[in-house]
């Protein structure tokens, strides 16, 4: 009890930071949005194959952003040496990482809520049933993003360059949920002929499985002196 | 300085390097419930390394620290809290308010606060709404040292804890300390201002290079003495 306590704790933390600090969030969500505007346009508005890539787009807009986000929310313990603060306070490590990260899926996962309706006007589409697991795709797909990238967003936050470092090391780890999450998807944007959206859901589900362990197990490494 | 360690704070051989300077090399001394250290050196001189290692934020390369009989690394996750560590960082949150960050960091720590209270003992106005960002150097180190003020610490620690506080600040700040660590916990302030520290503490160290190069009785401090 006492740990979920303090991940409850961690994560109320985290999203009162961003409530106090709307200017973040609202940043991630407008280069997301520049970005899904900058490909239809470039497409030259195509009716053919817009619809095509949007699912695709409408991830990879969302993954760009959230480095800068998960980037942010370390900076934000850093700045004034916070974050050791919080390891030499009472707080399990574990519940640090697991606060974080279920703080920095919400906030992805508002940006992307915001970017649906947005993506489906532009690009013309539009799920029309099975909204369930369009929702879980959304739901773990941003969860799938948080773990890894709170986890190397905690490595990389001290170092030189961590904008740039932080999307070096998570793009790799991430292709599986994110071809998941953006299959999944587009299959729901186009009408799910082939009834795929379920199975890219459940890749994500095991994969959030096995990286929000991991992380869970490995976050203590990456904050203390060893 | 030689005190009952098995129940107080227990130093022996502790080193730190960095690369390949040695920060802290061999430091050794022991304290007991209630004993209060002023240690002091140079910039760079080791003080807030030996302080790090004794907050449990660097694993000693050699050496041990003893807290109340106990390992302090093994059991760091137990002893955390029993530590107040006033450090450089005010480890606070720069787009929260007073307020918020004091009930913040109690939440995290499951400590029962009251943080208008807290906020009066420090000499800030507890009504103030606006975020900590717009706070003065010296009323960003008021409110981290209320964010200590809610532990019950057995082992106290301060870094430069004068640092950035007006001539009032200090004389408040030697009040909170002497009613933060009570008879039992186990004080060491770093500092450069020996003569404020002077009425807090009954040992004092000085350090050199990383070594301690004298320690005694605090009256008989050598930076009391000469000229500084």
């Amino acid at each position: 009890m006492r740990f979920l306590r303090q991940v409850l704790a961690v994560a109320r933390k985290d999203l009162l930071i961003e409530w106090r600090s709307p200017a973040r969030i609202s940043g991630l969500l407008f280069f997301a949005l520049a970005l899904l505007l900058l490909v239809a346009y470039a497409n030259g508005g195509s009716t053919f194959l817009l619809p095509q890539i949007a699912g695709s787009t409408l991830w990879i807009g969302l993954l760009l952003a959230s480095t800068r986000g998960l980037d942010q929310s370390w900076a934000v313990e850093l700045e004034r040496g916070a974050l050791e603060g919080l390891v030499l306070w009472p707080v399990m490590p574990a519940a640090l990482f697991y606060g974080k990260a279920i703080a920095n899926t919400f906030v992805l996962l508002i940006v992307l809520l915001a970017l649906c309706p947005l993506t489906m006007a532009i690009y013309d589409v539009g799920v029309k049933e099975d909204y369930l697991i369009f929702l879980g795709l959304l739901f773990f797909g941003c969860s799938a993003l948080a773990a890894p990238g709170t986890l190397y967003g905690a490595i990389t936050a001290r170092a030189r360059g961590s904008s740039v470092l932080l999307p070096l090391l998570m793009f790799p780890l991430i292709v599986p949920a994110l071809m998941a999450a953006a299959k999944g998807c587009s299959a729901l944007m186009s009408g799910d002929i082939f009834n795929e959206a379920e199975i890219w859901l459940w890749l994500l589900i095991v994969f959030n499985v096995v990286h929000w362990s991991l992380s869970g197990l490995l976050f203590r490494y990456v904050v203390e002196d060893t | 300085m030689q005190g009952d360690s098995e129940a107080g704070l227990h130093v022996a051989d502790v080193s730190r390097r960095f690369g390949r300077r040695w920060a802290v090399a061999r430091a050794s001394f022991s304290l007991a419930p209630g004993e209060r250290l002023m240690l002091t050196g140079a910039n760079g001189s080791g003080k807030t390394t030996l302080l790090r290692c004794l907050a449990t934020a660097l694993k000693p390369d050699h050496g041990e620290i003893r807290l109340a009989g106990e390992c302090l690394w093994t059991h760091r996750d137990r002893h955390r809290a029993s530590i107040a560590y006033f450090s450089h960082a005010p480890r606070l949150y720069d787009d929260l308010n007073a307020t918020d960050n004091l009930k913040v960091w109690a939440r995290l720590g499951e400590y029962s606060i009251d943080a208008h209270s807290l906020l009066e003992q420090v000499g800030l106005p507890p009504d103030r709404t606006e975020p900590v960002r717009t706070f003065s150097a010296g009323m960003r180190r008021r409110l981290a040292f209320a964010r200590i003020l809610m532990q019950k610490p057995r082992l106290v620690l301060l870094d430069e804890p004068f640092s950035a506080l007006d001539p009032e600040g200090r004389t408040q700040l030697v009040k909170l300390v002497d009613t933060l660590c009570g008879d039992t916990a186990v004080l060491i302030v770093a500092t450069h201002l020996p003569r404020t520290a002077i009425s807090l503490c009954h040992h004092g160290i000085h350090m050199e290079a990383g070594q301690i190069t004298w320690r005694g009785a605090h009256d008989d401090h050598p930076l009391l003495k000469g000229a500084t």
